[in-house]
């Protein structure tokens, strides 16, 4: 009945759009399906960013001919065109490469079964409340064939991967905690054992979701209009306005905000990029000049490390997961902050002993056959992606800032570069961007449009992204190191 | 076809060149040897290797008589080395070792240890703890060490934080640091000394710079880049060309200034004497190799550097992303010459002591390559395939063509292969419990002292004849039947020789012919593994296998009653004058169709009982009823009782329904890549031959088969076991049947018959009997006939099913199945595959079910996902109806070529006989 009236109410509000306005920017076509009495959902937010502004992400339909081929490559693979693409079209060498790593894990030969693989996707996913992530991989669950009953929670689910529970809690949160033990407990739990390889490819995937939460959170995804939230039945028109008016509308009004607010520190945020690059300059030339000391080094790696954890924004209200998806995992409360709370201590980990390129790659790829490979290859190119600008200045070596945002996220997760000096991160990362690093990636789910707006005022918003990936890929590489090297441990 | 046989006969000869090669203990190689009918792949030949070696032992022989002359300082000492396999417990984990050039003592580094340990005659003695101070610093977490090779005293690291520092074993204090290079920006990952220049040490590192450093001197004489060419000129070409350290070997006079000198000689090809100051000449010419491919500015790591030991001025570098490039240390601004060597990182190379030309690389891809550096472009000419990637590699002394592995990851053995033989190590050495990181031949003249440290804090010396010899345990032997019974065995030629004076026995019809290869002094394997391989003929005629063809091809499996197939296959028997066979099927018929009985014939496989009495029961499996059964109300009308030869029309059913989703799961599913048919627990899907047409007409259409649901996963279940196959392989089928002693068990059952009838009226249940068919099967299956075997299996269903062990069962299925798919009868074997219950068997076609596509417009292959061509970006094959892709059954007049969906043509159709893409043409669809 309640339907039948919304129908009805999306009818005439529709007619009343098409025949009393006539609005030319609609379109003709929609006329037609809404006589039919089909509901019309109208999507929420504009773009796919709630924090990119629609019309500096790329339209559809004006890409070059290389983003043509990724989002007939992406369709093709997701039959959707979903907005982390359309957001990650910024970098589209790493998006190639992300497409064809995911459309992998997810779709062609591996250990796990397809439903398995979305499942695990949720569980990870959930474990940061990402509702965007859950509901794709829901629908996609669903579709492969999945049991509906395992998503009213983890304890619906095969003992096996209740299992995995355990194990996508640690990663996501304390991933220094892994032990050997952990691994063994999943490969020698009898008839719920998981075998090696699986186990691999589901530390793969949980990782791979994990820091995939953090960049829809960290760049702000809206969410799809098929899925919760990111469309309305409600009609568009109260006040007998075009639909395309009123979002027009509203776009130049928040633009005008945003400039303004611009305008306000325009000199301010100028400055900041000069002096970082200034900075830049100073750290290169006097390198070799004042020679810290060993234990000086030791210690401000252990500074950093330290103050990372006290990194945080101030508003710490508690954020509480909608029902929905907290049902997908057990100990909503279980968290990187209870950790930093406490003080505990983080042990350090020395990727000179075990590192991504000689270590975990060959593990991976000896028991999940390529994948070690495709991971490898988005890691290159997540860490060496430059377009050699900064701002509005070009032909700037950001080598330095890049390797700089890695090695912090590593250091916040305990891992350390013998060859780095941890006080060229103070330098070059203020605090602003600090916290919005430490909170993408160990509580994205607090990420707000402030913080984002906040640091690095002058920068382009592909360049934002491009930081995200750079988060998002030293995040997985961390979760992976951890996990492998307990494997590893494990077979030895 | 006799001249035919001989020729492939040579072929087989020419395989057992190297046995131990070609037997590697796989079922593919087994099937190789008589294979070749099967199509099963080639074996590749081995004799061009040799060649290539023996031309560079040519090319070098000079060298070497030259090079010899001048080696004095490294010559072993008269008392030859002793030992024993040893080892000692380290503190912490090794990350490299080095070798005094006295080989009394060797130094083990790590992040936190640095000692040098005395190698005595029963142990390591700890000599010197090289980490002092109350503080350890990070310069002494080290990554690689390396012992100067003239003098005793000098030793340089590599740390962790991007420090050189150098050791001077002769300072009075107990601190023995000497010098302290903080030049590199990253982590360095490999030092190494000049083998004859007592100053000059090069070090390569994770920023992607080698550096070259005088230790008279305070800092790098020389940087080298590892960036793309010339992206490193303006930057690090302020060196001087001609540098002072250059000079020294002049003021020496020693005689490595001469050495120096030659080797340039050589390489210039031109007898110009020339003075060392002078630039060498621009090598552009050499530089052919070098490819554009890296893009400038992006440095990529350097994982090692290797002074060649034989040129003076020359060095290897190897780099993260698989390139190798080798410099002339007076160049700094670029390299002599590049080439890519690995997929991914090379993570170390070695000079080969000898050889000029020779480096070994290891890579992350689990290759060990060896490639000549003489020629024009550097030449691949040794390749070996370990399991896990390679950490290092160290050539062994004395012995041209071994060198030692170990790896980084996974595998804690030390391999000593021959690079000629790159599939099975020469020795193993297996005492690491944790990745062994370092590796050092005690002695550069001694080939059977191997030093090892290891991530396991151990320090290992390992002895050549302690090793274990995975060749000893590889099967030297091969045995193989044909199709039609010939036998091909090889062994050690030894065994052979001794046997071959034996005459065969008078009894024995088969001929043996023996193929003895000729030892060629040159082969390298010579005396190891020479092997003689023999072949056995069936006489002509003897041999023929076409009763078995015959046989499967007419069988009739399922989808009729029990008694009508027992009657059919009965049939079959007889007419083939198999009448043993013929008179078993008649009994089985009588044990398990008894009329009070017949309603339960149908349990196993429910099938509609259509109208299939009436047709001749003469060809192949006639399943049409059942799948008529299922599809009629669907199928085209006019498709009935027309011609569907030749078309394998899987699933049937199962395509008419998905053909019904189609536009939901379109766009989402996984396109161009799905299995065929679900094997599992289908019965009815069936192959549909029709016996009326077969070879009467020719296909009017064929329908491609597609569009299963989403791909399922591929059951994770171990491949059937694998050698089951040579029991029933065995060619005695035919004659055996005649013998008195194989037919006295079926006297007995002879007699049954008789019994039999008259027990039926008192009603004894079939499972009366299921001993004595299970007995019967057996004595089948070891009579040779496991096509009897399994076809009673398949026919009875549940009936016998229980009574044998699944294992047995899965033998015969396997078996058959390999016999089936020798003699190209795919169809037969599938149908098989289909019809067992066997888990490890109904797999086996879930195996690559890959389908390609091509597009139907510019015959490109289709990519991976998708169903738009990349290249005319036009749809592969829409419906003319709903104008989507047809992922299913398309169907076409073959008039016009407009098609379709199957069931929409077909609706097509009921309301118009026009095309439906409007193309005025009457369409006829049959």
């Amino acid at each position: 009945m309640r339907l039948a009236t919304a129908a009805n109410e999306a009818y005439t509000a529709s007619l009343a759009v098409s025949e009393l306005l006539g609005c030319k920017q609609c379109g003709g076509g929609r006329g037609q399906d809404e006589e039919l009495g089909i509901r019309i959902p109208r999507p929420l937010g504009h773009g796919p960013s709630r924090f990119i502004p629609e019309k500096e992400i790329l339209q559809v339909g004006s890409e070059d001919a290389q983003m043509h081929a990724l989002f007939a490559d992406s369709f093709a693979a997701l039959g959707r065109l979903d907005n982390i693409t359309l957001v990650m079209v910024f970098h589209p060498q790493y998006l190639e490469s992300f497409l064809k790593t995911q459309h992998y894990l997810l779709q062609m030969d591996g250990p796990l079964p397809l439903h398995y693989r979305h499942y695990i996707g949720i569980m990870a996913a959930a474990r940061h409340q990402c509702s965007y992530l859950v509901n794709l991989h829901v629908n996609d669950f669903l579709h492969v064939g999945g049991d509906s009953k395992w998503l009213n929670g983890l304890e619906n689910a095969p003992q096996k991967l209740q299992n995995l529970g355990e194990l996508n809690k640690l990663l996501a949160h304390r991933p220094w905690l892994i032990t050997k033990e952990h691994i063994e407990q999943l490969l020698k739990a009898e008839e719920h054992s998981w075998s090696l390889a699986e186990l691999v490819h589901a530390v793969v995937l949980l990782t791979h979701y994990h820091s995939l939460a953090s960049f829809t959170f960290g760049c702000g995804i809206s969410p799809e209009i098929h899925c919760d939230g990111g469309h309305t039945f409600r009609p568009p028109s109260v006040n007998n306005y075009c639909i395309c008016d009123i979002t027009n509308g509203n776009h130049s009004v928040e633009e005008n905000q945003v400039n303004s607010a611009g305008n306000v520190s325009i000199s301010d945020s100028f400055f900041e990029v000069e002096a970082l690059m200034e900075k830049m300059r100073q750290l290169q030339e006097c390198r070799d000049e004042e020679e810290a000391s060993q234990e000086e080094m030791a210690s401000r790696f252990e500074i950093e490390k330290r103050e990372s954890m006290f990194v945080f924004s101030s508003d710490d209200d508690e954020v509480t997961p909608a029902r929905e998806i907290s049902r997908h995992f057990e100990d909503t409360s279980y968290g990187y902050k209870d950790f930093s709370r406490h003080g505990m201590h983080v042990p350090t980990f020395r990727v000179q002993d075990y590192c991504w390129e000689d270590h975990g790659y060959s593990l991976v790829n000896r028991l999940y056959p390529d994948v070690g490979q495709l991971i490898d290859e988005k890691f290159h190119i997540a860490y060496n992606l430059t377009y050699n600008t900064m701002a509005m200045h070009k032909d700037v070596d950001t080598s330095m800032l890049r390797r700089a945002i890695w090695n912090y996220i590593h250091c916040m997760f305990g891992i350390r570069y013998d060859d780095y000096d941890y006080g060229e991160i103070n330098q070059l990362l203020d605090r602003s961007f600090k916290v919005y690093i430490k909170t993408i990636v160990c509580t994205p789910e607090k990420v707000t449009k402030r913080m984002y707006d906040s640091f690095w005022r002058q920068f382009k918003h592909s360049e934002k992204v491009h930081v995200n990936l750079l988060l998002i890929e030293a995040r997985m590489q961390a979760e992976l190191l951890y996990a492998l090297r307990a494997i590893t441990r494990y077979m030895t | 076809t006799d001249k035919k046989r001989s020729t492939s006969d040579k072929g087989r000869e020419r395989d057992g060149l190297f046995p131990v090669r070609r037997f590697r203990p796989s079922r593919a190689a087994l099937l190789n040897g008589s294979g070749t009918r099967g199509g099963r792949g080639s074996i590749s030949s081995s004799g061009s290797i040799d060649e290539r070696s023996s031309d560079c032992l040519d090319l070098t022989a000079e060298g070497i008589a030259m090079e010899k002359m001048s080696r004095v300082t490294t010559a072993l000492s008269s008392s030859a080395l002793t030992g024993h396999t040893m080892h000692c417990h380290l503190d912490a984990p090794a990350n490299a070792i080095s070798v005094c050039r006295d080989a009394a003592q060797v130094v083990v580094a790590g992040r936190s240890i640095f000692k040098i340990y005395a190698i005595e005659e029963e142990q390591f003695v700890e000599k010197l703890n090289l980490r002092v101070g109350r503080k350890p610093s990070l310069n002494l977490s080290c990554a690689d060490v390396v012992w100067h090779q003239m003098d005793e005293n000098l030793l340089a690291t590599a740390a962790t934080n991007g420090v050189v520092v150098t050791w001077n074993l002769g300072r009075p204090s107990r601190n023995k640091q000497d010098q302290l290079f903080t030049e590199h920006k990253r982590t360095v990952n490999k030092v190494c000394f000049h083998p004859s220049e007592a100053h000059v040490l090069l070090s390569g590192s994770q920023d992607g710079f080698m550096k070259c450093f005088d230790l008279r001197r305070k800092d790098s004489v020389s940087t080298f880049s590892g960036e793309a060419l010339g992206g490193g000129l303006g930057r690090w070409s302020s060196e001087t060309p001609v540098h002072p350290m250059f000079c020294h070997p002049v003021l020496k006079l020693g005689h490595s200034f001469v050495q120096g000198l030659t080797s340039e000689k050589r390489i210039q090809g031109k007898a110009r004497p020339r003075s060392l100051y002078q630039k060498p000449p621009d090598p552009v010419g050499i530089c052919s190799e070098i490819n554009g491919e890296m893009s400038p500015g992006q440095s990529e790591s350097v994982r090692d550097v290797q002074f060649s030991i034989r040129d003076y001025f020359t060095f290897a570098s190897t780099f993260e992303n698989g390139n190798v490039q080798l410099w002339d240390i007076r160049r700094p601004d670029r390299c002599e010459r590049m080439f890519t060597a690995h997929n991914g990182p090379v993570f170390c190379c070695d000079w080969h002591p000898e050889d000029r030309g020779w480096l070994a690389t290891g890579g992350r891809d689990k290759m060990v390559k060896v490639w000549d550096m003489t020629t024009q472009r550097a030449k691949e000419v040794h390749c070996v395939q370990t399991i896990a990637s390679v950490a290092r590699v160290k050539w062994r002394p004395e012995c041209r063509h071994h060198l030692a592995t170990c790896s980084m990851m996974v595998d804690h053995n030390i391999y000593v292969w021959d690079v000629r033989r790159p599939f099975v190590p020469a020795a193993m050495f297996e005492e690491h419990r944790d990745v062994t990181t370092g590796i050092a031949w005690r002695h550069p003249h001694d080939p059977s002292f191997l030093l090892s440290g290891s991530k396991d804090s151990t320090l290992c010396q390992h002895l050549f004849r302690d090793a274990s010899q995975p060749v000893e345990r590889a099967n030297p032997e091969g045995l193989c039947y044909g199709l039609f019974g010939d036998l091909a065995f090889a062994a050690k030629e030894s065994l052979v020789a001794a046997e071959s004076g034996r005459k065969p026995y008078a009894g024995d019809r088969r001929q043996p012919i023996f193929f003895k290869r000729k030892l060629d002094p040159a082969e390298p394997f010579a005396g190891l593994a020479s092997s003689a391989l023999s072949v056995f003929e069936m006489e002509p005629g003897s041999g023929s296998m076409s009763w078995f063809v015959d046989t499967a091809e007419r069988y009739a499996l399922a989808g009729r009653p029990l008694a009508e197939l027992c009657d059919h296959n009965s049939k079959v028997a007889r007419e083939l004058g198999r009448n043993q066979v013929a008179q078993t099927w008649t009994m089985l018929r009588i044990i398990y169709c008894s009329p009070g009985l017949v309603p339960t014939t149908n349990l196993n496989h429910s099938v509609g009982k259509g109208s299939s009495c009436g047709l001749p029961l003469m060809n192949s499996f006639n399943l049409k009823d059942m799948a008529q059964g299922l599809g009629s109300e669907t199928r085209l009308d006019r498709s009935k009782g027309d011609t569907r030869s030749d078309t394998v029309l899987l699933d049937s059913s199962a395509t008419l329904i998905t053909n019904e989703d189609n536009e939901e799961t379109e766009g989402s599913d996984v396109p161009a890549d799905y299995l065929l048919g679900d094997a599992e627990g289908e019965d009815d899907e069936l192959y549909l031959l029709d016996p009326d047409h077969a070879h009467t007409e020719e296909p009017e259409y064929v329908l491609p088969q597609e569009a299963f649901p989403l791909r399922h996963e591929i059951v994770d279940t171990p491949p059937g076991p694998e050698n089951l196959q040579d029991k029933a392989d065995s060619p005695h089928v035919s004659g055996s049947e005649a013998d008195v002693a194989s037919l006295a068990p079926m006297d007995s059952s002879f007699s049954l018959v008789s019994v039999s009838h008259a027990l039926y009226d008192s009603r004894l249940p079939p499972d009366f009997f299921s001993a004595l068919v299970c007995d019967m099967l057996r004595f089948y299956a070891e009579q040779g006939d496991v096509q009897m075997a399994v076809s009673v299996l398949i026919v009875l269903g549940e009936r016998v099913r229980k009574d044998i062990d699944e294992q047995t069962q899965e033998h015969w299925y396997a078996s058959y199945i390999d016999l089936l798919q020798r003699f190209c009868l795919w169809n037969v074997s599938n149908q098989v595959v289909k019809l067992s219950t066997s888990r490890a068997i109904s797999c086996l076609n879930q195996a690559s079910t890959t389908l390609h596509v091509n597009c139907s417009h510019c015959k490109r292959p289709m990519s991976s996902r998708g169903w738009v061509c990349d290249r005319c970006h036009r749809c592969a094959s829409m419906c003319a109806v709903c104008h989507h892709v047809v992922k299913g059954l398309f169907v076409w007049c073959q008039g016009c070529s407009h098609g379709g969906h199957l069931q929409h043509i077909m609706k097509w159709l009921e309301g118009s006989s026009h095309c439906p893409a409007g193309c005025g043409h009457l369409c006829e669809y049959s």
